[in-house]
Formats: structure tokens, sequence, C-alpha cells
């Protein structure tokens, strides 16, 4: 067979299984159990760090919010509780 | 010594250049060797007179903010440079005597490319490094990777416009559209591209934070793909080290499909993989809220990187490519539906208990229009590339239609938004300098769209109906100067949106002006610069 005809061959049959199934591996991943908590804090990680950069991790942390103009949401919350 | 290097290196750039002027073959090389002279000799005095000062060393506690200060001006300043040519091309459509003669260098032809790479280039890839480089710092919890590296990014980058400007007016130009940079500022954009891409990574690996933000996962795709594309589009070899012309490697079908195999994922990484990453970052910042659903914007993500890269056969319908791929194409589109409406409803539901605010905060209101536009072009879009409807569609001003609709709804929209946000951080100020301007702009801008897209629609398909209409005998109807003739007010149309469209974008540069210059600092210190106690 032709270089064309190999690579077409390839490409429509396993270049194209290997795609899909590491597209549902991907899915499996994103929906795999326990991985709401990791993915809400991530989503609240664009509330932190505002104004500078987040302190060495050899330093002690400083209470995350106090630098910053508006706390987070979830932050505000928990000072008020 | 390091400085010393960079003077001598300087000096060579400069008098290579100055031999180019002197010996180029061709106009537009020879005036782009001499803006290449300018820069180096520009670049050595600021380094020279930077060697009488002491040295500062970056402050590692701040972030760095006055490279995204620079992008903030220049996205705007391009803005409205671009549409301006804009404007003047919708108007020279219209009005043909408007292509006034100076040896060729106001014609459409010429200015259309203008156009073209001002506003998806300079005002497009400055709102996307700009905004790539604010968005990963805040999201790393790290200042940026790379020393002055990023300085490089901006200057190179305005360089390559500068360049690009100037070749296509005098005639310079590889013919291929988005691509039409001749071979050495091709070079000169690889370069610099990959010194985004050190920065970009650089930064996110001396990140604090555990995990990298969806938006960063948009912005570093958009890079790597830009790559990748522009590097397989551009192989050519110059005719001489002293021309601007170049022998494209490949050729016919190939080199067809290679161009809107780029030419798409152009449209899918730059315009909107992208933007999009503006989207996950500013929106929930501007709504005060997370976004919607996290895992969706997963799947968004590897869904619109799977399936993006397949969807360029559809710009080559009916055409010497097989027909199987023109299929693949097409499938592949319709596919893509899907997942950009995800995207769509997580951007909305992002400002779900948080709706009362669109009434009240304009700045919201453009971000939710812009995603709107991105749901309604990536709505048409998939529909245009079935090839029936592409049959009547392909060649039309429906196409610019679209065009318009993603670039301004989406694009322009979703850019203004987000310099409404930085302006006011990044120079300290309370807020914009009047809110009652950033609703004016969202008006004017909104019914220029309106206009735009509703007069494009209506010739577009009134033109491609003309085109195909026989008579009982199977002649064709209508001769193409009919067409041309039947668009004329929808041309009038267009260029009024389109003014309207300008003249938001300059009531945005006076808001942002007086915002810099007009109001008091909001406190003493710099907050993005230095933390006072508190
Ligand atoms: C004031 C606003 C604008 C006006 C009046 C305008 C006008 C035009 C005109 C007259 C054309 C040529 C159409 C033809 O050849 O028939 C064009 C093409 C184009 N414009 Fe704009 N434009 C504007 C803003 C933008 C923006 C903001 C973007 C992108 C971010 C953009 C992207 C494009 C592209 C990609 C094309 C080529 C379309 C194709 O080849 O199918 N334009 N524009
Ligand atoms: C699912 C998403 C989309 C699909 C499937 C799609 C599909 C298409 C199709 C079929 C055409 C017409 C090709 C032709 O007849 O020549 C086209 C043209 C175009 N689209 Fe889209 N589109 C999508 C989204 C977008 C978005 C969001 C933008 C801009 C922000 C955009 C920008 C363009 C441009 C610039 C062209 C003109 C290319 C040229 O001929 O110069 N598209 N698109």
């Amino acid at each position: 067979m032709d270089m064309y005809s190999l690579m077409r061959e390839f490409a429509d049959s396993w270049a194209l299984l290997a795609l899909f199934v590491i597209f549902l591996g991907v899915l499996a991943w994103a929906f795999r159990p326990g991985s709401r908590a990791v993915h809400d804090d991530i989503a609240q990680s664009i509330f932190r760090n505002d104004l500078k950069p987040a302190p060495d991790a050899a330093q002690e942390k400083p209470a995350p919010d106090v630098a910053q103009e508006k706390p987070a949401p979830d932050a505000a919350q928990r000072k008020g509780a | 010594m390091w400085d010393y290097i960079k003077l001598a290196v300087l000096g060579a750039i400069a008098v290579l250049a100055a031999i180019g002027v002197q010996y180029g073959w061709d106009l537009p090389y020879k005036v782009n060797a001499a803006v290449v002279m300018l820069a180096a000799a520009a670049t050595f005095i600021v380094t020279v007179r930077g060697m009488e000062r002491p040295k500062r060393a970056a402050n590692m506690g701040e972030y760095n903010d006055g490279v995204v200060r620079a992008g903030v001006i220049a996205t705007a300043f391009w803005g409205v440079v671009g549409f301006l040519v804009g404007v003047i091309i919708a108007f020279q459509l219209a009005f043909p005597s408007l292509n006034i003669e100076l040896t060729g260098i106001l014609n459409f032809g010429r200015l259309r490319p203008l156009h073209t790479s001002a506003v998806i280039f300079a005002f497009g890839g400055n709102a996307l490094i700009m905004s790539a480089f604010y968005v990963v710092q805040r999201t790393s919890g790290a200042r940026l990777w790379g020393g002055k590296l990023p300085w490089f990014v901006f200057w190179g980058w305005q360089l390559m416009i500068v360049l690009a400007a100037t070749s296509y007016v005098l005639g310079g130009t590889q013919g291929k559209e988005y691509a039409e940079p001749v071979w050495y500022i091709d070079l000169w954009i690889t370069v610099v591209w990959v010194s985004f891409l050190l920065v970009f990574i650089g930064t996110l690996y001396k990140r604090r934070e555990p995990h990298i933000y969806v938006a960063n996962w948009f912005f570093l795709s958009m890079i790597i793909t830009v790559a990748m594309l522009h590097v397989v589009n551009n192989m050519a070899i110059p005719v001489s080290l002293l021309s601007s012309q170049s022998v494209p490697v490949f050729s016919g079908v190939q080199d067809a499909m290679t161009q809107w195999w780029y030419g798409h994922n152009a449209v899918g990484f730059f315009l909107t993989a992208g933007f999009l990453g503006m989207m996950y970052y500013f929106v929930p910042k501007q709504a005060e809220r997370p976004v919607y659903s996290y895992k969706l914007s997963i799947i968004h993500f590897w869904a619109l990187i799977f399936l993006y890269i397949w969807a360029g056969p559809h710009h080559l319908h009916y055409t010497a490519l097989p027909e199987w791929a023109s299929t693949l194409g097409m499938v592949f589109s319709i596919v893509l539906w899907m997942p950009s409406w995800g995207g769509m409803i997580n951007g909305l539901m992002t400002l779900s208990g948080a709706w009362d605010k669109l009434r009240t905060d304009p700045i919201l209101r453009m971000f939710a229009v812009a995603i709107g536009f991105y749901g309604m072009s990536t709505f048409e879009g998939p529909m245009m590339s079935i090839k029936a409807v592409n049959s009547l569609s392909h060649y039309t001003d429906w196409t610019i239609g679209h065009v318009h609709s993603g670039a301004l709804g989406w694009n322009g929209m979703i850019t203004f938004a987000t310099l409404y946000f930085l302006t006011p951080r990044l120079w300290n100020r309370a807020g914009m300098y009047s809110q009652s301007m950033v609703s004016w702009h969202f008006w004017l801008a909104t019914i220029g769209i309106v206009l735009y897209a509703s007069s494009m629609w209506v010739t577009g398909i009134m033109e491609g109906l003309m085109w195909r209409e026989v008579d009982a005998n199977g002649f064709l109807v209508n001769a193409f100067a009919d067409t041309v003739a039947a668009k004329f007010p929808m041309y009038v149309v267009r260029g009024t949106g389109g003014l309207m469209y300008l003249s938001g974008a300059l009531l945005m540069v006076y808001n942002m002006w007086m915002t810099v210059r007009g109001l008091p600092a909001k406190s003493a210190v710099n907050t993005n610069n230095a933390i006072p106690a508190q």
C-alpha cells in the first residue's frame, strides 16, 4: 500500500479510536468521585491573591483574605459566622 | 557585561538593517528594514541610558503589572486603528471612488488585510497577551517569570504589527488570508510567540496554587496551537535574503487545506480559546461568583480541543478538496455546536443569583452580551458548514456577517468589558471615570453590531439567491454587476453600524484617559504594587 492510503487507514481506525478513548478518559477523570471538593476549591482560587503573589510556602501563612479589597464571598461568610 | 553584549547585538542588527535598506530588492523590504533599523537604534539608546541608572532588582513580592498596563493601552489604541480602517473599507465598498489613488497605498485590496490583521492580531493579540499576563499571575499567586522577557514579548509584538502594516500597504504579502506577513516577519512572530510561551509556562511552573485554573488551560492551548499552526502554514523558501518574496513549500490543494486548517484554527484558538480564557476569569470576577460549573468547563475545554482541529475543510466546500475531507469538516463543525453552547451556558449561568447586577452594572452587561454573541456565532457557524447551506452562503456577505457577529459581538465586547475591568484596578482608581459613558458605549456597540450583522444577512442571502437564479431556459438571470448594484443600500447601513461601533470605542478611550488622568488615586500607595499595613 502506498504511504497515503496507509496513513489514511491508520487515521480513521486506530488513531480515531485512541483519540476518542483519551477523550472519554478525560471525562471520566473529571467526574471521578471526590472531585467536587477539588473543583470547588479551584473555582474559588480566582478570589485569592488578587493584589500580590502568595507568600512563600516557607513563611507562615497569614490569614489569606486580610489584604484583599473584597474578600471572597465564602470567606465573608466564614468571618460572619 | 550582559548590557554590552546587548549593545553589540543591537548595533549589529542596526547595521545589517541599514544594508537591507540600501540593497533590498523591493519597496516593502526596504521600508521594513528601515523600521527594524529605527527599532534597534531606539532600543540601543534605551539600553545605554539604563546603564547609567543603578539596577533595581524586581520585587518578587509584587506582580509585574507594568507590562499589563502597557498592554491595556496598546489594545485600546490598536482597536481604534483597526475599527477605523474597517469603517474606511466598508465605505470604499459602498462608494468605490473612495479608493484614492496614491500609488495603491489606499486601495481596498491593501487596506483589507490591514484591517483584518489590525483587529485580529493587534487588537485581539494585545488583548490576549495582556490578559494572559494578568490572569496567570493572579491565578498562580506568582510574579511573571522571565525578568524582562514579558517586556520583550510586548515590544516584539508591537514591532511585528508595525512591520506587517507597513509591508501590506506597500504590497508585501504572502497572499494567504490571516497569514499575510512575509517570511521574515513570520520568523520574528515565531521568536516572540515562543517567548510568550516561555513566560507563560515559567509562571505556571512557579505557581503557589496547587491547581491550574481553567482560564490558563485555554490560554496555554491557544499559545501552543497558534505556534504549531503558524509554523506549518508559513513554511516557505525565500527567493533571496534581500527580498520579501518567498515560495511556499506546499502547493495546490495541499496548500489550500493547510491554509484553512490554519485559518479555521486561527478562529478556533486565537479568537475563541484565548477569549474563552478571558471569559472564565473576568466574568466570575466581575460577577463576584465562582464559575457556574467547573466540571462543565473541563468538558468544554477538552471537547473544543478535540473537535476544532478537524473543522477547517468547511472553508473549502465544493472545491478540489476530496469529498470525504469536506464531509469530515462538516460533521465535526456540527458536533462543535454542542461544546460551544456548553461554554456559553457556563458563562451565562455564572451570573445566576446575580442577574440583578445586569441592570446596574454596564460592564457585566457587556460580558453577558459578548457571551450571547459567542453563542449566536457558534450556532450560525455549524449551520453554514452544512454543504447545502454553504452553497448559498459561500462567497457572499453572509460570511462577512458571521465573521463580524463573532468578531464585534464576542471578541470586541468581551475585550471592552475586560478593559473596563482592568483600568481602575491597574491604575489604582476606585472605578471608571464615568459609568454612563460605559452605558453609552454598550448601546452604541450593540446597535452597531445589529446594523452590521442584519444588513449582511440581507445582502448575503440576496446575492446568493441572485447568483443562482435561472430563467425558464436555464440561463442565469443576473450579471454580477446587478448584485453589486442591489447591495448598495445595505453597504451604507453596514458602514453606519461600523461608525457607531467606532464611536463607542472612542468614547471608551476617552473614559479610560479620564480615569487615569482625572481621578484621584484610591489609596496613597498603589495597592497592586505595595500593600500598606491595614
Ligand atoms: C468598526 C468595526 C468594523 C468594520 C466597519 C469592519 C468592516 C469590514 C469590512 C468592510 C470587511 C471586508 C468585507 C468584504 O471584503 O466584503 C471586513 C473584513 C473582515 N473583518 Fe471587519 N470590520 C470591523 C471590525 C472588525 C473586528 C473587531 C474584527 C475582529 C476582531 C474584524 C474582522 C474581520 C475579518 C476576519 C474580516 C475578513 C472576513 C472574510 O474574509 O471573510 N472586523 N471588515
Ligand atoms: C462552532 C463554531 C463555528 C463554526 C462551525 C464556524 C463555521 C464557519 C463557516 C462554515 C464559515 C464559512 C466558510 C466559507 O463559506 O467560506 C465560517 C467563516 C468564518 N468564521 Fe466561523 N464558525 C464558527 C465560529 C466562529 C467564531 C466564534 C468566529 C469569530 C470570532 C468565527 C469567525 C469566522 C471567520 C473570520 C470566517 C471567515 C473566514 C474567511 O473566509 O476569511 N467563526 N465559519
